[in-house]
């Protein structure tokens, strides 16, 4: 009788939801977009993601043994962090910047800040922008889709979003060979790897939402933000507003990226104020900036306001009565 | 015997234990503005080291005659005297690192490593000791900014002092370049300097009030030094 009875302090509510569960899930979301970058991009596509995964598994796994902690392999935290980097990739990227990328997410981004949780910002987010800032030449060579993307000579070609740079106040007759709704939908169009397919990133998207993985909260207020501002900058041409929310990284920043937990906020209103602030980031660095896309640039700047949004929205117990701040010590 | 000792540990000490950017945190805009390249910032080291040596043997000279309430504005004139003379040596013998360091080369003038060293210890000590202690302040500014230089101009620019590496110059990797790369080869250089003093028994470069500050013995906020003052 005593053995069945455990006896514990609180809380003792439990949940069935491990780790390892969620990012199976998050990884289970994410096959469909990998599918279609093989697709479009071929078996470079496959062999990049390899090597960001295993790049990001093998600095885990040596971090966690040099620092003398645990290993965490076990939680596939990493491996959800290498296949999303190499999502954020272009697919003629040389592998061993890929590599690196891998490294610089779990050695500096995630491990030297304590590992899983203890990260202030995205770890993949910030690899790539480290990569785009260090490589800017080899960042921004986005191929057109269908072709061989080992070949040096495959022929490269604006992405959508450098295009819609061109519609002054949402006008698209002014934009050369704009790829139609159903191309920007399937993602036959320059862009990285695993953001090119809307419509796949959608699904996994939703299948997240079904398994409660992430509230919808962050991704309809970051999404819908952006809508609205899009909107309004396009003089209400709801065919701009179309293209906008499926050009660039945004289905997959808004599902994948911002509704990281650890890098996000706890509270509902905290998450709609962190979901606005990305979406307007966003939003005026696409029409006002000099990048045409701001989707990684408007994460990581929300992530480091996060703990201010925490504290700024954090629920009052009840019956807290605020203290009065005690008077200051007078220094001696 | 005893008196060359302690000379050899104000040489020292300067190099990890109080190392004037590692340590102490002090200097940091030149430390990071200056880094980019090894040649600019072992120019920077030296320039700063000539100055610090100079300004230090001069003000410990001058402790008894300058009066308490005016020291300030003494040392800056004794030290923008020794920059201006630094500066138009540059100018003249150097004209290339003159144009690298910039604005950066007068600034020495308020340097926080040289006032800092002016106020903790040259107004206290003897003119050997501070020219002692100014030097190997000077040294372990220098190797630090060599460090950080090295790893910078190897890592963000593919060369070595200007001599260019094999694949590492085809593919620089500009952040380090850029003031993040600065600030991240600053943190972890800092890192593993006080994981050296560390070991050898130092307290960590950390603010935790004044027992983890190199330069608590000489601070003049440092409440056991005040008393010391007061029954002296």
């Amino acid at each position: 009788m005593a053995k069945r009875l455990t006896v514990s302090a609180s809380p003792h509510m439990r949940s069935a939801d491990t780790t390892t569960g969620i990012m199976l899930d998050v990884i289970i979301a994410l096959v469909p977009a990998l599918v279609m970058s093989a697709v479009y991009f071929g078996s470079r596509a496959l062999v990049l993601t390899a090597v960001t995964v295993a790049s990001c598994v093998l600095s885990e796994f040596v971090c966690r043994k040099v620092m003398k902690r645990d290993n965490t392999l076990g939680d596939l935290s990493a491996i959800v962090t290498g296949i999303i980097l190499a999502f954020n990739l272009p697919a003629t990227l040389p592998l061993w910047m890929a590599a690196i990328g891998g490294i610089i997410a779990i050695v500096v981004v995630k491990q030297m800040f304590g590992g899983i949780g203890q990260n202030f910002v995205n770890p993949a987010m910030t690899a790539r922008i480290i990569l785009m800032v260090s490589f800017p030449t080899a960042m921004a060579k986005w191929i057109v889709t269908g072709q061989n993307a080992w070949s040096v000579d495959a022929v490269t070609s604006a992405t959508p979003m450098a295009q819609l740079a061109s519609a002054k106040g949402g006008d698209l007759s002014l934009v050369e060979d704009l790829p139609s709704i159903a191309e920007m939908l399937l993602g036959k169009h320059g862009g990285s790897m695993g953001e090119v397919c809307s419509i796949a990133l959608i699904c996994g998207g939703f299948y997240l939402l079904l398994r409660k993985v992430i509230s919808p909260v962050i991704p309809f207020f970051f999404i819908g933000t952006v809508a609205v501002f899009m909107f309004f900058a396009g003089g209400g041409n709801i065919e701009f507003v179309i293209y906008q929310l499926l050009g660039g990284g945004l289905m997959l920043g808004a599902f994948f990226m911002a509704t990281d937990y650890a890098t996000s906020p706890i509270t509902k209103k905290g998450k709609i104020i962190f979901a606005i602030g990305c979406g307007l980031i966003t939003s005026v660095i696409r029409i006002f900036g000099s990048l045409p896309e701001g989707v990684s640039f408007s994460i990581i700047l929300m992530n480091i306001l996060v703990p201010h949004i925490e504290n700024f929205t954090l629920s009052k117990p009840f019956g807290f009565v605020k203290e009065k701040k005690a008077k200051k010590e007078v220094k001696a | 015997m005893a008196e060359k000792k302690k000379l050899g540990k104000e040489l020292t000490k300067g190099l990890i234990a109080e190392n004037p950017v590692l340590r102490l945190v002090l200097g940091t805009c030149p430390t990071l503005a200056t880094t980019t390249s090894v040649e600019s910032a072992v120019g920077m080291g030296l320039a700063a080291s000539v100055v610090l040596v100079c300004s230090n043997v001069v003000i410990s000279a001058l402790r008894k005659v300058i009066p308490d309430k005016v020291r300030i504005p003494a040392y800056i004139v004794i030290i923008a005297s020794f920059v201006t003379i630094v500066q138009m040596a540059v100018k003249a013998f150097l004209p290339a690192l003159d144009e690298q360091l910039g604005v950066y080369l007068p600034l020495i003038v308020v340097n926080c490593i040289i006032l800092g060293r002016a106020e903790a210890f040259a107004n206290k000590n003897p003119v050997l000791a501070s020219a002692v202690d100014g030097l190997g302040m000077g040294i372990g500014f220098t190797a630090a900014l060599f460090i950080m230089g090295a790893a910078r101009e190897i890592l963000g620019a593919g060369s070595f002092y200007g001599i260019s590496i094999p694949f590492l110059a085809e593919n620089p990797m500009l952040v380090f370049i850029l003031p993040p790369g600065g600030f991240f080869v600053y943190g972890i250089t800092m890192a593993v300097a006080n994981r050296i003093a560390e070991s050898k028994g130092k307290p960590r470069a950390e603010l935790r009030g004044c027992e983890g500050c190199p330069m608590a013995q000489n601070c003049a906020l440092n409440k056991d030094n005040k008393k010391e003052e007061a029954s002296a």
